[in-house]
């Protein structure tokens, strides 16, 4: 028998995902898996075919929607899900707004830092005991030291200091009413782990992570995309140019990087051989303070 | 596709690195990083930014690792984290755990999930208190292929006769463990964390050194179940979740019922001889799927789906294993290792996580593999000072200690001692009021 006893690295870490993803079916009663068309839920989306299929996913897809997302996006993350015939729960943050539970100083302020509101009363509204996310330990270095399984109060605070330990592959999900679990099956993938995995896969991505013309602000050696939300200001100059999203989120504050590529290999070439990290490249909100992230989910953001 | 080809694949190696404070961890993380092309020109421009801010003279490469406020503050790294690199033949996941003995849990996770791990050993000082700590943690977490890293050469002129010192006084010390040739591999690489010296390039400094540069040893170190010891692993499935489609209208899935789980160890293949625990039933293997596709064998660590010949009622928290070679009931005494010990009677090596003490007049849930049971505590048989290794009489069992402890359990476990098999000779303790993990045990 010539069996291969050393899996490939995403063969590995294809493996891990699928045993978090049924280890939260195991001992969850009531999960649901964020989805937001961007690639690393994308991702999730077949981990959890591999998982439970030919059975239906053990729970819902839920996306919070800031209302400042691209069309594109929208539009695939809604056929998805009606291509693998699962639920989808939206819940946007304009209702927030209008119940008030959201105060923006300003329409155009960046919606990012809200989700985590609108997150939260889903959470309540639906009783989630546990979310499962697309989040990796190689995006910021507060996300390096979370757990796979990350335990949440009643406020949705993250408390890094007194995390639950996480030993071998023995997860504890337990959790009383009103608290719940944050489980990150892709949390030992690097962007490139995901980009091999889409090619792998042949997933299919919503068209703006491919190169395409868009008119662009250059700002702090970021690319500033220039649309109906956020229009150009008086002496700014406006250029089009070739560009790809490396991750998609809310209009205002995700910025797009210069390319040309057309296809996944391109682009995994493009990202072997990058020297700005995705977070670095791409958001135009992240940059005031190091602690900012480890600040944000304390609040209970994703 | 030039980029897929470069990024080809030897798998993954998961390694930890330890050692005292100060003896250079941090700054190897950022070393290997860095000359393997890891860290971006972002994140080095920040931490340049901040290691100017704090006046500085070099860029800290620790700065990398130390990610929570409270650690910058405190210039300490106080929580595991976890870092990755890939170097066109393997990807890399780094556990970098903290070294005071108040984060000896932290340490404890850390290993539990490491196929290796370097043991940073300061050129000057030599073996402190605290490498033979984390070398016997190592030890205790099953890690069977260390590497010694004697670092700071640099400040020691880069004599081979410092090397040679430090590599005896911890064969010595390895004997004591129990270390033995058969079962573990000590390799020693003399280095400059800080210079780059033996970590990833050669340097010029270290001419008399012939071996590996530690890079070298991480390229070819054997993978978690590659090495001769796992070889000779036992088919452990533990089973997770049941697929029920309960698609009614559709004659293929009318009656599926798929297991889904993670080979913990050894392998499985179409047609083989599979006994279902505690059911003690006995059927064959029909099919093994992932997603839906077919596959014909298995190995571990995949995760999988296994159709079974004959319809039987199997749950979370069952296990499947290889029916033994003189027929199921009878081979778990017949001794050949195909089926686990089954048992409502622990005793294990117990590290102890909470604040709040161990107390033996409660009672506390234990999760192993995909099993939850209550269990109550019997005897503490005595406590390991990690330090010296000596064994002390204990009625307490406090947090970071380490202790031999015996339990009972309302149901029975499925298992093989530690020492045998990580994934089933493990197992974690729930706190039944507050639902903290509170403790790691590993059977004995
Ligand atoms: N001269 C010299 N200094 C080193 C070397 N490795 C680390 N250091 C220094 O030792 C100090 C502690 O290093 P650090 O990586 O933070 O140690 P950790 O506590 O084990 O993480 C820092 O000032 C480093 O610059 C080395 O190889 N040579
Ligand atoms: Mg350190």
């Amino acid at each position: 028998m010539t069996t291969r006893v050393t899996l490939s690295h995403l063969d590995w870490l294809e493996a891990e995902a699928i045993h978090i993803l049924r280890e939260v079916a195991g001992q969850c009663e009531n999960p649901a898996l964020l989805f937001s068309g961007g690639k690393d839920s994308i991702c999730l989306l077949r981990l959890a075919e591999k998982a439970f299929r030919p059975g239906k996913f053990p729970f819902p897809l839920l996306h919070i929607d800031t209302a400042h997302n691209y069309p594109e996006v929208i539009a695939f993350r809604d056929r998805r899900a009606a291509e693998l015939g699962e639920r989808l729960i939206v819940r946007s943050l304009e209702d927030s707004i209008a119940r008030g539970t959201i105060v923006l100083k300003s329409p155009l302020e960046s919606r990012n830092r809200f989700q985590s509101v609108t997150l939260l009363e889903a959470v309540e509204e639906f009783g989630f005991d546990c979310l499962i996310g697309g989040a990796r330990r190689d995006e910021e270095k507060a996300r390096a030291k979370e757990r796979v399984f990350s335990f949440r109060d009643e406020f949705g605070q993250w408390d890094p200091k007194n995390q639950r330990p996480e030993l071998w592959n023995l997860y504890n999900a337990r959790v009383r009413k009103g608290e719940h679990m944050r489980a990150f099956p892709i949390s030992n993938w690097t962007e490139l782990d995901v980009w091999q995995y889409i090619a792998r896969e042949g997933l299919e991505l919503p068209s703006i992570y491919f190169t395409h013309k868009r008119q662009i602000v250059r700002k702090n050696g970021l690319l500033a995309p220039v649309t109906d939300l956020t229009p150009a200001k008086d002496g700014d100059v406006v250029e089009e140019i070739d560009v790809r999203f490396r991750t998609v989120g809310d209009i205002p504050c995700t910025a797009p990087v210069e390319s040309t590529a057309d296809t996944i290999d391109e682009i995994i070439a493009e990202t072997a051989s990058t020297a700005v990290s995705e977070r670095g490249a791409t958001r135009l909100d992240d940059q005031t303070s190091e602690a900012s992230m480890e600040q944000r989910k304390k609040e209970g953001y994703f | 596709m030039a980029a897929l080809e470069r990024i080809q694949d030897h798998g993954l190696l998961r390694f930890l690195t330890c050692g005292s404070v100060d003896d250079g961890k941090s700054t190897l993380i950022g070393r290997l990083l860095f000359d393997t092309r890891t860290i971006l020109t972002d994140t080095l421009a920040q931490i340049e930014r901040t290691s100017q801010r704090r006046g500085l003279s070099a860029v800290d490469l620790s700065l990398l690792t130390d990610g929570l406020s409270a650690e910058r503050e405190q210039g300490i790294t106080i929580d595991v984290a976890y870092r990755y690199f890939s170097t066109g033949t393997r990807k890399y996941i780094i556990a970098d755990a903290p070294g005071h003995e108040q984060y000896t849990r932290n340490m404890v996770t850390a290993a539990s999930t490491a196929d290796l791990a370097i043991l940073l050993v300061d050129a000057r000082k030599g073996l402190s208190v605290q490498t033979r700590r984390h070398a016997a943690v190592c030890h205790l977490l099953g890690i069977r292929h260390l590497v010694v890293a004697v670092n700071k050469m640099d400040l020691v002129e880069y004599d081979q006769a410092v090397f040679e010192r430090i590599r005896a006084d911890f064969q010595d010390f390895a004997a004591g463990l129990g270390l033995s040739d058969t079962t573990h591999d000590v390799t020693f690489v003399p280095m400059s964390a800080l210079n780059g010296d033996m970590v990833v390039d050669r340097g010029e400094a270290l001419a008399w050194y012939e071996g590996p540069t530690l890079l070298e040893l991480l390229e070819t170190a054997p993978g978690a179940h590659g090495d001769a010891a796992a070889k000779a692993e036992q088919f452990r499935f533990p089973i997770q979740w049941v697929c029920r489609p309960q698609a009614s209208d559709d004659p293929e899935l009318h009656d599926y019922r798929g297991f889904c789980g993670r080979i913990e160890s050894g392998t499985v293949q179409v047609g083989d001889r599979i006994l279902a625990l505690p059911a003690w039933i006995e059927t064959k293997v029909k099919a093994i799927h992932i997603g839906g596709q077919p596959l014909t064998s298995a190995v571990a660590d995949q995760s999988v789906t296994l159709l079974l010949e004959d319809e039987i009622d199997l749950s979370r928290g069952d296990m499947l294993v290889k029916a033994g070679s003189n027929g199921s009931t009878a081979s778990a005494a017949n001794g050949d290792g195909a089926v686990p010990e089954v048992t409502k009677q622990l005793d294990a090596m117990v590290c102890w996580f909470a604040e709040t003490p161990l107390d033996r007049s409660r009672k506390y849930t234990i999760r192993h593999t995909t099993r939850s049971t209550r269990a109550a505590v019997g005897e503490i048989a005595y406590k390991l000072d990690v330090n010296t290794l000596e064994q002390q009489g204990a009625e307490k069992l406090a947090m970071n200690d380490i202790a031999r402890v015996s339990f009972r359990l309302a149901q029975p476990v499925f298992c093989d001692s530690y020492a045998k098999n990580r994934a089933t000779g493990a197992f974690v303790i729930i706190d039944e009021a507050t639902f903290d993990t509170v403790g790691a045990g590993m059977v004995v």
